[in-house]
């Protein structure tokens, strides 16, 4: 990540935040997370992207301190967890889990009132419901909210401690694209204030929007890390065309289309990176018909992280 | 505050930019009051200065505690109208019924009209308030004899004799009506000796009888009915029943909300804050005294003003009581729940820990009952320990001295198990 120029030198940005070396977790014989190695700098927002089951969570929870790794080392603002200054760490901590249900009965303010009494530091409970736009259900009860306004309370109490680094495990998973801009609108406002953030997602577009740096993680490794625009100019094209063929070409013969510059193929479904759409299509469409394959489907589209996955690991994220 | 996008060039932005009012209206509270917090990360996004004072950690636990549970109407119900109900029936069942009358069947002798031994010992009988006879033909005696209609079966053994028989002369002054002409043999009583009834009606009968025909008490005995409150049976029930709730309202209370908070992953993200563990654990044992007060006072109220329940220790003292109790299965209902991971799992265990209490530690009927061998871990049960340490008190009227070994058996109870939820507990 590049500093920008308009930061003033105060700013601790580059320093690191979170950090973990040779990172090992595994439950029974599956092994969670294998060796990782990260570095999140302060005032970085910085993802985990990857289908389920790769390794995010117990990546997150173990700089949460509510795991304990099998092997490799640990740091969370300079310090390890178990050293004796773990409430102290805390502190400065807030954390956001998945699927955590809040007591149905208690009321939004109560709720987030208790977790501010948590906290030694930490802002006013009514400056934050205004932050996450619940001032109208201030009143109700946690049981009565939609899940957006579930997820914002749940937003609520981890930034009433006014922590330094956030850790967001899958925020907007199963919310509605309105309630998802919102919750976007929100994390970065806390990005903006400063804060670092440590985000789980497996929406391409969430860690393309909100991240400065992600790694994309798959089977508890590190398959990729830079930021979005460098993993998707990695691909060394803008655009990508995915079809589908009744019949069969080649991989090779495709990859000396001009404008292409890179195949990937499963089952009939192929994904082409090109430099240009344009310059690609028609020399593709002359050569499926020099082979005689019937083309079932076809769509471009500008390169996302989502291509990126693909290309690295042949799956798509939400199948994968 | 145009800084606040500029801050952030990210390549991504040009993709999803955030919407226009974001900046305008969101309440970056901190730096509407601190200009300079408006840099981004000049400061930990931290309002400088709060004038809001965060309430103590382990008041405001112990409050949600509190507000949970009373916005939980079947909670309310099982804790304060539950036992009330239990105290009526059983008040109800066992209320007092004056002096009991034996019920007693008279066999027929084949024949009718008062001239008959049988036809005049049932005009003899009915003459008396505390027997309750009726004239029935032997195999009808018989039957009700066995289906426990009646307690006791007279056969007259010679009604030739009574009916030719009169009626002893002199010796008869003081009988009600006149008695049909007994001798020694002259009537057989038919009884299970085993049946408590049966002996205490053929006592009655067989006293009546021959008191009747002249016997003479030799030494002159005098009654005193005992029905004074403090020696009933409901005067023993309700201190009873308040153990009883004070089990039940204190196990199920923490041992659910416990469970629920760690199905609901409440717990893990409680572990993730600076809070402390003994805090979480004592805001349950905290939110109980609230409620202990209020059960003890519904249940001895309503024994009280229903049935003249008094409480004839000091009541300082029976709150004293209760209090070490109630903590005591505190305790035990969070160790119930320290490691249990479904609502179904504990209520399983509950049930395990609390029915043998239930049945053991002298509720509805006194413990000391059981064989004597059972005897020794009978009495270290905590609600054995409650209930004798509450009846001490209520009934009668001893001081806390006398209960010393119940309440340190209750504390140890409520210690340890404490200490080992402490140790035990299940975060997530």
């Amino acid at each position: 990540m590049t500093v920008p120029p308009s930061m003033p030198p105060a700013i601790s940005v580059g320093e690191v935040a979170l950090s973990c070396a040779a990172l090992v977790k595994r439950y029974g014989d599956v092994v969670a997370v294998d060796g990782i190695h990260l570095e999140v700098r302060m005032g970085e927002c910085f993802g985990l992207l990857g289908p389920n089951g790769a390794g995010k969570t117990t990546t997150v929870e173990i700089f949460e301190g509510l795991t304990t790794p099998d092997g490799g080392r640990v740091e969370v603002l300079g310090q390890g967890w178990g050293e004796g200054n773990d409430r102290v760490l805390r502190e400065r901590l807030a954390v956001q889990l998945q699927e955590t249900q809040f007591a149905d009965r208690l009321t939004v303010v109560e709720t987030i009132a208790m977790f501010r009494s948590l906290y030694k530091r930490g802002w006013e409970p009514d400056e934050v419901i205004r932050l996450v736009e619940l001032e109208e259900k201030r009143d109700a009860r946690v049981g009565k909210l939609s899940g957006g306004q579930k997820q914002r309370l749940a937003i609520a109490c981890a930034l009433v401690a006014a922590p330094q680094v956030l850790f967001l495990d899958e925020p907007t998973t199963g919310l509605d694209p309105q309630a998802k801009l919102q919750l976007w609108d929100l994390i970065e406002k806390f990005r903006s204030r400063g804060g670092t953030i440590l985000l789980t997602t497996h929406y391409m577009e969430e860690a393309s929007r909100l991240c400065d740096r992600v790694a994309i993680m798959d089977h508890g490794k590190v398959i990729a890390l830079d930021t979005p625009s460098a993993l998707v100019e990695s691909l060394g094209a803008d655009e990508i065309v995915e079809f589908s063929l009744e019949g069969f070409v080649a991989n090779d013969r495709l990859s000396r289309l001009p404008g292409v510059r890179g195949v990937r193929s499963r089952d009939g479904n192929y994904l082409l990176t090109v430099s240009s759409v344009a310059e690609a299509l028609p020399a593709l469409l002359a050569e499926v018909e020099i082979h005689q394959a019937r083309l079932v489907g076809l769509t471009t589209h500008t390169a996302t992280l989502e291509d990126v996955f693909v290309t690295l690991t042949g799956r798509k994220l939400r199948d994968a | 505050m145009p800084d606040v996008i500029g801050a952030k060039p990210r390549p991504s932005l040009e993709q999803t930019l955030p919407p226009a009012d974001a900046v305008e209206t969101g309440p970056l509270t901190g730096a509407a009051r601190d200009p300079e917090a408006s840099v981004p990360g000049a400061t930990p996004p931290l309002p400088e200065a709060s004038r809001y004072r965060p309430v103590n950690p382990l008041l405001e636990l112990t409050l949600a505690r509190i507000r949970e549970f009373v916005r939980e109407p079947e909670a309310v119900f099982w804790v304060f109208v539950f036992p009330v109900l239990l105290a009526v029936a059983l008040g109800i069942a066992f209320r007092e019924t004056g002096p009991a009358t034996v019920q007693v069947a008279v066999e027929a002798d084949g024949r009718q009209g008062p001239g008959s031994g049988s036809g005049r010992l049932m005009d003899w009988l009915e003459g008396r308030s505390d027997i309750e006879a009726v004239l029935l033909s032997p195999e009808e005696a018989a039957r009700a004899l066995r289906t426990g209609r009646v307690a006791l079966v007279l056969r007259p053994a010679r009604s030739e004799a009574a009916a030719s028989g009169n009626p002893a002369a002199g010796e008869t002054v003081s009988a009600p009506s006149p008695l049909p002409d007994l001798d020694s043999e002259g009537l057989v009583y038919r009884y299970d000796p085993t049946r408590p009834d049966s002996r205490v009606a053929r006592l009655v009968v067989d006293d009546a009888l021959q008191r009747g025909m002249g016997r003479e008490d030799v030494a002159q005995m005098r009654d005193e009915a005992v029905a004074q409150p403090g020696a009933r049976y409901i005067d023993f029930l309700i201190p009873g029943l308040v153990g009883l709730n004070l089990m039940g309202s204190g196990m199920w209370g923490l041992g659910f909300a416990v469970v629920q908070a760690r199905t609901r992953k409440l717990l893990k993200l409680l572990a993730a804050t600076p809070m402390r563990r003994t805090h979480f654990l004592l805001s349950f044992m905290l939110s109980r005294l609230i409620f202990l007060a209020l059960e003890v006072v519904a249940v001895i109220s309503f024994g009280w003003v229903a049935f003249g329940v008094s409480v004839h220790g000091s009541i300082l003292e029976l709150g004293v009581i209760s209090l070490v109790g109630s903590m005591s299965f505190a305790g035990l209902g969070l160790l119930v729940a320290a490691r249990t991971r479904t609502i179904e799992g504990v209520s399983g265990l509950m049930n395990l820990v609390m029915l043998p209490m239930w049945l053991l530690s002298g509720t509805f009927f006194a413990a000391t009952r059981f064989p004597e061998f059972w005897q020794p871990v009978i009495q270290v049960l905590p609600l054995t320990a409650l209930n004798d340490a509450l009846r001490a008190n209520i009934n009668e009227g001893l001081p806390l001295a006398a209960s010393l070994p119940d309440v340190l058996v209750m504390a140890a109870w409520g210690i340890v198990s404490f200490l080992l939820a402490l140790r035990w507990f299940r975060w997530q």
